[in-house]
This record gives C-alpha cells, sequence and structure tokens, in this order.
C-alpha cells in the first residue's frame, strides 16, 4: 500500500503540493490526471522516494520513505520519467534495461529471458544492440518503460507512458500492464490522455494547483462537467457524442467505443 | 505555390543500415494544415529534419533526392537561413530552451532577427499570451513542469512569426485544454495570416478539425495521403493509426450492416449522421 498523508512540498520558492491526502491499495490501477503544473510528477517522485516532504508523510507499504533510500524502495517501486532523456545512459537498448535486474543481483539467465521477454512485448527486440540515442522519442519511452517493466515491481508508476505511442503500441501497452495489474501489481499512470484512460478503467485521483480536487471511477469523474472544467480536462469523444444526443436518450456516461456500438445497433435495430 | 516539394527524399542515419525515410514525394502549399502521422518510429521525426537542414547537417548519413523550402534547397542551406522562416517545436521541448527564464528564451529569437525592443517585447507577450504561460516570465526552465516546457518551445516558435511552422507531437505534454486552446490559436494564424502548418500527432482526434490532409506514413514511406474523411477507414487503423474514436464507431456499425454514410470527423458529423437515423 501508499499512503500519502499530510503531504505539503516546496521547490525552492513555492509550493507545490499542498496537503495531499491519498491512499492506494495493493493492486489498485489509478491515473493521476490534472493541468500542467497541478504537482502530478512531483506527487509521484514521492512514492519511490525521490523527493521527501516537507510536512506530512508518504508510506510504501507501511514504511516511511523519509527512513529508506531511493535504492532500497526501486525494488518495490518502479518509476518511469515523463521524459525518458532523464532515464536513459546507457550505450545498448539491451544493457539499459537489464541494468536495474543487474543491481538487484538476478542471475545472468534470468536476465536475459526477461529481458528479452520484455523486449518482444513492448517491439524492441530489433533495436537490443542499438544505442538508446539512436531512437525515435516513441521507442526511446518505450525502452525506459522496458527498463522498469522488466524487474516486475510491485507498485509500478508509469508518468505519461502514451507519450510517442501509436495506437497499436499503446493497445499493447494496455493490455500488458491490464494484466500485471490483474496479478496484483498497483498500477500508477499520470496522464493527460484520457482517451487512453477510458480504455483503462482505472480509479482516477484528479489534481489541481497541488490539491485532490477529486477521486473516483473514471466514469463518474469524467462524465462530471464541473470537474472536467476544473481540471482542464476535456470529455472523452464518445461521452461527448452521447451527450450532444442527449434529447434521444443517449447517455453520456457511455464513454466506451464498445459500448456505445452496443448501445446504437440497439436503437437503430428499432427504427430502420 | 508549393512552400515545401519533396522529390524522391531517402535518407540514411550514420551507421544504420537501411534508410529511415524512403523515395518521399510530396508538396505542400502556403497556407495548409497538414497532419503526419504513422506508427511509432515510421520516420515522421526524420522527414521534418529535412525541412531545416537539421539532416544532413546535424543528424549526418546518406540523403538523396530533392527537398525545397521556400524556394531554396533545404539539404544544401545552412540551418540558421531556414530558422528565420521556418519555426519547430521539437518533440522532446526541454532540448529547445536553454536561457536562464522562460522571457529570455522567447525573446532571444525576436531579438536574433534584428526588432526593435518594442516590436520585440510586443511578440513575446503575445506569443506568451497564447502558450498561456504569463505567470512564469522568470522561471527557469528547469523550474518548469513538463508542459510548461512544452508551452515555452511553442512560444518561442510563435515569438518568430515564421511563414512555416512544424509541430512534432506537440499535445504529448499538454494537458487537454491547453491543447486545444494552442491548436485553435495556430489554426486562427493560420487563417489569418496564411501560415503553413506541418503537424506530427498521433491523436487524430484532437486534430482532424484543422487538417486539410492526412499523410500516413509507414516504415519510411507515405502509405496514405488525403482529406481526414478519406483516410479514416479500416486499412488506417491496421496500420496503428489512432484514427478518432467516433470515427472509428463508424467503421464498425458499417462492418455490423449499418451503414450511416461517410466516415465522419468529428464529434458534430457524427451527431448530425446519427440524428437523421431516427
Ligand atoms: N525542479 C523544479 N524546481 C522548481 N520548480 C519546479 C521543479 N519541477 C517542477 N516545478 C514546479 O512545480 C509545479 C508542479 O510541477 P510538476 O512537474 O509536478 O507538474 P505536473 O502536474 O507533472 O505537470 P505536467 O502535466 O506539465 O507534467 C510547476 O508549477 C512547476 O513549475
Ligand atoms: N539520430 C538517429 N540516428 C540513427 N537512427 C535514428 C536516429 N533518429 C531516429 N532513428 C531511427 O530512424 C527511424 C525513424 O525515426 P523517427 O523519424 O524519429 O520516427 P518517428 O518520428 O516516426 O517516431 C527509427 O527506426 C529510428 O530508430
Ligand atoms: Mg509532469
Ligand atoms: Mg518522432
Amino acid at each position: 500500500m501508499i499512503e500519502v498523508k499530510g503531504l505539503h512540498f516546496s521547490y525552492d520558492r513555492k509550493e507545490v503540493l499542498n496537503n495531499v491526502d491519498l491512499k492506494i491499495h495493493d493492486g489498485e490501477f489509478i491515473a493521476v490526471m490534472g493541468e500542467n503544473g497541478a504537482g502530478k510528477t512531483t506527487l509521484v517522485k514521492h512514492f519511490n522516494g525521490l523527493l521527501k516532504p516537507d510536512k506530512g508523510e508518504v508510506l510504501v507499504d507501511g514504511k516511511s520513505t523519509k527512513d529508506s533510500t531511493v535504492a532500497s524502495i526501486s525494488r518495490n517501486v518502479g518509476l518511469v520519467f515523463q521524459n525518458p532523456d532523464h532515464q536513459l545512459f546507457s550505450e545498448t537498448v539491451f544493457q539499459e534495461v537489464s541494468f536495474s535486474m543487474r543491481n538487484f543481483g538476478y542471475s545472468e539467465e534470468t536476465i536475459t529471458k526477461r529481458v528479452n521477454f520484455i523486449l518482444e512485448t513492448l517491439d524492441l527486440s530489433s533495436y537490443a544492440d542499438t544505442s538508446p540515442f539512436m531512437l525515435s522519442g516513441g521507442e526511446r519511452k518505450r525502452v525506459a518503460l522496458a527498463s522498469v517493466l522488466v524487474s516486475d515491481p510491485k507498485h509500478i508508476i508509469l508518468d505519461e507512458p502514451t507519450i510517442g505511442q501509436d495506437y497499436h503500441q499503446k493497445d499493447k501497452l494496455r493490455n500488458f500492464i491490464v494484466q500485471m495489474n490483474s496479478q496484483g501489481r498497483t498500477v500508477i499512470i499520470v496522464t493527460h490522455d484520457i482517451e487512453f484512460v477510458v480504455d483503462c478503467k482505472p480509479r482516477v485521483v484528479l489534481l489541481s494547483k497541488g490539491s485532490v480536487l477529486a477521486d473516483g471511477c473514471y466514469d463518474s469523474i469524467f462524465s462530471n462537467k464541473d470537474l472536467i472544467d476544473k481540471a482542464s480536462l476535456m470529455s472523452p469523444q464518445i461521452s461527448l457524442l452521447m451527450a450532444s444526443l442527449g434529447d434521444l436518450n443517449f447517455d453520456p456516461k457511455i464513454m466506451d467505443l464498445y459500448q456505445a456500438k452496443t448501445v446504437l445497433e440497439g436503437k437503430l435495430k428499432n427504427c430502420l | 505555390m508549393p512552400v515545401i516539394e519533396a522529390k524522391n527524399l531517402t535518407f540514411t542515419y550514420a551507421g544504420s543500415n537501411k534508410p529511415a525515410i524512403k523515395n518521399i514525394d510530396f508538396s505542400i502549399d502556403r497556407g495548409e494544415f497538414i497532419v503526419i502521422t504513422g506508427p511509432s518510429g515510421c520516420g515522421k521525426t526524420t522527414l521534418v529534419r529535412c525541412f531545416n537542414s537539421l539532416i544532413p547537417s546535424f543528424y549526418r548519413g546518406e540523403i538523396s533526392g530533392k527537398i525545397d523550402v521556400l524556394n531554396l534547397n533545404a539539404s544544401k542551406s545552412n540551418t540558421s537561413t531556414l530558422a528565420k522562416n521556418v519555426g519547430f517545436v521539437f518533440q522532446n521541448p526541454e532540448n529547445q530552451l536553454f536561457s536562464l527564464s522562460v522571457e529570455r528564451d522567447v525573446a532571444f529569437g525576436p531579438e536574433n532577427l534584428g526588432l526593435k525592443r518594442d516590436e520585440t517585447r510586443q511578440r513575446v507577450d503575445w506569443a506568451m499570451n497564447i502558450a498561456g504561460i504569463e505567470d512564469l516570465r522568470e522561471t527557469a526552465p528547469y523550474e518548469l513542469s513538463g508542459g510548461q516546457q512544452q508551452r515555452a518551445a511553442i512560444a518561442c516558435v510563435l515569438a518568430m512569426k515564421p511563414e512555416i511552422i512544424v509541430l512534432d507531437e506537440p499535445t504529448s505534454f499538454l494537458d487537454p485544454l491547453s491543447s486545444y486552446q494552442i491548436l485553435e490559436a495556430i489554426a486562427d494564424l493560420r487563417d489569418e495570416v496564411g501560415i503553413t502548418i506541418i503537424l506530427i500527432e498521433h491523436r487524430l482526434d484532437l486534430v482532424s478539425k484543422y487538417a486539410d490532409r492526412i499523410m500516413i506514413m509507414d516504415d519510411g514511406q507515405i502509405a496514405m495521403e488525403g482529406p481526414p474523411s478519406s483516410v479514416y477507414s479500416e486499412e488506417a487503423k491496421l496500420l496503428g493509426v489512432g484514427i478518432p474514436k467516433v470515427s472509428m464507431l463508424f467503421n464498425l456499425l458499417k462492418k455490423d450492416g449499418y451503414n450511416l454514410g461517410e466516415t465522419p470527423v468529428t464529434i458534430e458529423e457524427a451527431s448530425q449522421k446519427i440524428r437523421k437515423c431516427f
């Protein structure tokens, strides 16, 4: 469990997190959303101890991050940075992705097996011997994802995982993290990609100006126009389509593509 | 009149054994709003790097064919000549900011053009306003969130008032409302001043309404090209293209035997087409 209690945090000058309380249970799937500068990245950097609270505390599996090093927390908490360039440093993709497991002391055999598996999963196999700096932006992001997902951490935190990803890659990534989630891993994504969130169907935490604005199931949050506006979001496409047909009894709470298809076909059958 | 013209353009990065783009042919007219999309790694960024001679001046490799930008041979011109007229917002905005404050960064371009102080100040204010970063004037780039860096990079380019603006996945760090506001502002500029916009984007739901033409790239080549409604097909989806969910919805319905006409591109179009059935 990750527990945030009365968290305050300032960089040099301004207060960025203002009294954040949050409880994330093992095996939950959470999307953190909110305007640019809301404090999302700052918040999740507290989860692996990269940043330490000025006031309040963050407990990971019952232990305060103040009493632990980033290195020790990282065994259980994997964090993928928003900007992959802050994370990548090795000469080849294979070295990059095997780095953390090597640090954790796994055997070469296990490392090779896991690395090859994760490279395959994220369509990176053909780049194993390539320098991460010769890759496209989206490919670099996937290398950053792979280098954390490879060690199968108990809590997985992904800051903007869909950056640079096309539709297939997003789908694959989603299937993979949903699968890890169903095996009991906690998944926390920070993202502006509302359509991706709709497809993941998580609990959504809206952060605004350093405080939690709302916390709940994605569909109740995304169908609340007031919250959407306050958090600088835009409603999902299907939801907007349904809302525009409200007088014909379409429900704006529907935001899933396939659900919309079923509902529409039901209605069309009756009138054609 | 075309502002960018490519003929048989092929480029292979030094040290790579296959071309990142091959046999690219197209022409872009003044005032067009072009969206380039396609799978991750298909060559989108590589293609636009040829527009301001970053390829082959900075990124070395083997280039062949022709690329003309504003009637200059772009692969033989120097990047700074082109920079006056072709503004770039790179995929990673951080690499574009190097001053100690956002304001200094935004003023850098206009000052380099030799503009008067008043004019510079006016442009800086205007650009920072469009990008929604007036309150970050004094902030250093490393103190910015990802999205704030992206906005600063956009302001830098706007302040130059170039003839062509190239934006490489500009919305990836932006919150949805600012994506919308900034894209609207850029589309207005196109309508008012006739600048040419080339935008690389995966999220076609955000940009479809502005696009005159969508170019779908795959494996270094242009795979499909045309107005949004004509390219939002099942075939495009197979390439991994993130066609808008309303367009997908109609494609799904069609598959099940409910043909509601041409694939809509926007929510409004989709809504009207559904309404007609009831
Ligand atoms: N290293 C830093 N030094 C000083 N201020 C910072 C630093 N990093 C971020 N900030 C400020 O803290 C605030 C929150 O930043 P943070 O990166 O957490 O936002 P975010 O919600 O992740 O935004 P985005 O959606 O743009 O990524 C912003 O106002 C930003 O300017
Ligand atoms: N600097 C570079 N050196 C060598 N290869 C590169 C470089 N940048 C990109 N590539 C390769 O060229 C191909 C196209 O990349 P890019 O144009 O960045 O793709 P996109 O922008 O469509 O995601 C990819 O296979 C990528 O790995
Ligand atoms: Mg962030
Ligand atoms: Mg790119």
